[in-house]
């Protein structure tokens, strides 16, 4: 489903990615460690397109995403739910109106929205509150606020980068749960984290990423 | 499209006061464009009235018969640059004195048919050939004076002329001020709104889902300021017309003409869209980089 071969990454002659080289299956659930400025991030953001390759070629559901027009980029993010550490939620706009953005700008028709919106934070249990402000509730629920609208649109594939990095423990628990219940789904999630618990606790594919190089790649990993 | 006009209401409703200043620049702008419109039309209606009026009168001497008048007439009528004669007779000119002042008991009394002279008023195609004319009157041995008014229609000309550069200056100042006003505002709001935008495009908005509201909510500014101003414009017209038709006379200029002012409400609402697209595409493309 997303395969990077070779792919290098350089900001001026600093290489945040190196060579590198890997294979993640539909439904897999992918942790991604490492240090800061181990690359992370990066490469979350190479499969967004946010970013290009310096060398390499990344593929996603069999198009290499790095030799797509700009008009075709949009087409490619709503295959790709993305869930950020600070949330980036906008402030001026109620639970519900966050999470029918996705679907807004995906052109949907409105009672579609309001169906798949209501679908959604119920799933995520803060139905009930559609209608408060992002500064109105926890970090917790501002997360799963968050995750509502990566998920909301259906997508292939989630992007999770630090979700929990902002978050009290069993907060994170809770979100890491939502990230779990997402992939029973047939989603593929990609998480980047420092939490070491987490990743141990999981026991999922792991890979470790340091000065931009793959120094681990282990199926039931652990983070030492 | 419909999601585009709504994001447009609402970046509009929640930045009231940026919102305001670009509404009251633009209405400025446009009331400008407007009046000088107005003027400018007005001045040249009165000068079409005064070309289209008879310019030269020559007054006759006492005991001119009436074979004298239609001898003058004759000649006239063989030259080319002359549109229409008409004779007053004494009678006519009492007639004429005694309803411009009705209202005048005093000036009644004193006038009567004997003291106003005969007259002949002929109009001309070119204002410029009225000091011709004259002159040929002058020489007719029944002919006691000639009246000229060509330095009304000179005055005239100068003025829609001045009216008309003044004008045009003025306006095309205005709309570039007005467009570069749009591009400050909208970009403004461009850069208050980058993490909204960041979050669209992640999001997997189209360059265009984000760009359209933008470019509406300059284009309304421009239609709204424009739409304002032609309702003041036209009221102030309504009002004061009772006022102003007292000075005009016989212009007939006013009450003005319902047709023309929504001719200049669909001129002025083109010129806005194109102010307001202007403007905010240009912002859109200098400062939204998707």
């Amino acid at each position: 489903m997303i395969i990077f071969e070779s792919v290098s990454k350089k900001f001026g002659s600093l290489p945040a990615l190196d060579n590198i080289s890997l294979d993640i299956k539909q439904g897999e659930f992918v942790f991604i460690v490492g240090p800061s400025g181990a690359g992370k991030s990066t490469l979350l953001k190479i499969l967004t397109r946010e970013m290009l390759p310096t060398n390499g070629k990344v593929t996603v559901n069999h198009v290499d995403i790095t030799k797509i027009k700009d008009r075709d980029i949009p087409h490619l993010r709503r295959k790709v739910g993305v869930v950020f550490q600070d949330f980036k939620l906008l402030d001026d706009r109620t639970v519900f109106e966050n999470v029918a953005l996705t679907l807004e700008a995906q052109g949907k028709a409105d009672e579609e929205i309001v169906k798949m919106v209501e679908h959604t934070l119920k799933l995520v249990e803060i139905w009930d509150k559609r209608n408060l402000f992002p500064r109105q509730l926890s970090g917790g629920e501002q997360q799963r606020t968050a995750i509502a609208r990566a998920v909301v649109g259906k997508p292939d594939i989630v992007l999770a980068d630090e979700p929990t990095g902002d978050l009290d423990p069993k907060t994170a628990w809770g979100v890491i749960q939502l990230l779990n219940e997402i992939n029973s789904w047939g989603t593929t999630v990609i998480m980047a984290t420092h939490n070491q618990e987490i990743v141990n606790t999981l026991k999922r594919r792991v890979i470790v990423l340091k000065t931009g190089k793959i120094t681990k790649d282990s199926k039931e990993g652990k983070y030492e | 499209m419909n999601r585009s006009f709504a994001f447009a209401r609402r970046n509009i409703r929640r930045t009231p006061f940026q919102a305001l200043a670009a509404l009251m620049i633009m209405f400025l702008t446009f009331l400008a464009l407007q009046v000088f419109i107005i003027l400018a039309a007005g001045s040249q209606a009165a000068l079409r009235y005064f070309e289209s009026k008879p310019q030269v009168i020559a007054f006759f001497k006492e005991g001119t018969t009436n074979q004298d008048v239609l001898a003058i007439e004759n000649a006239l009528s063989k030259e080319t640059k002359v549109t229409n004669t008409k004779f007053v007779s004494k009678d006519e000119a009492l007639a004429i004195y005694q309803e411009k002042n009705k209202n005048d008991p005093a000036l009644l009394e004193l006038v009567t048919a004997n003291i106003l002279p005969a007259s002949l008023e002929i109009s001309t195609k070119e204002p410029q050939d009225l000091a011709e004319i004259a002159e040929i009157l002058k020489r007719e041995p029944v002919v006691s004076d000639t009246i000229v008014p060509e330095d009304v229609v000179q005055t005239l000309t100068s003025v829609t002329s001045i009216i008309r550069i003044v004008g045009s200056i003025t306006v095309g100042f205005l709309m570039i001020f007005a467009t570069l006003v749009i591009v400050m505002i909208i970009g403004f709001k461009i850069r208050l709104k980058r993490n909204e935008i960041e979050i669209m495009r992640l999001l997997g908005a189209s360059p265009s889902f984000i760009r359209n509201p933008f470019i509406l909510e300059g284009i309304f500014y421009g239609v709204a300021g424009a739409a304002l101003a032609w309702s003041l414009s036209y009221s102030l017209l309504w009002y004061f017309t009772p006022f102003l038709q007292g000075y005009l006379g016989e212009v007939g200029l006013l009450p003005v003409n319902f047709l023309f002012m929504l001719e200049l409400l669909g001129s002025s609402l083109i010129a806005a869209f194109i102010v307001g697209s202007l403007g905010s595409f240009a912002a859109v493309r200098r400062y939204l980089k998707i």
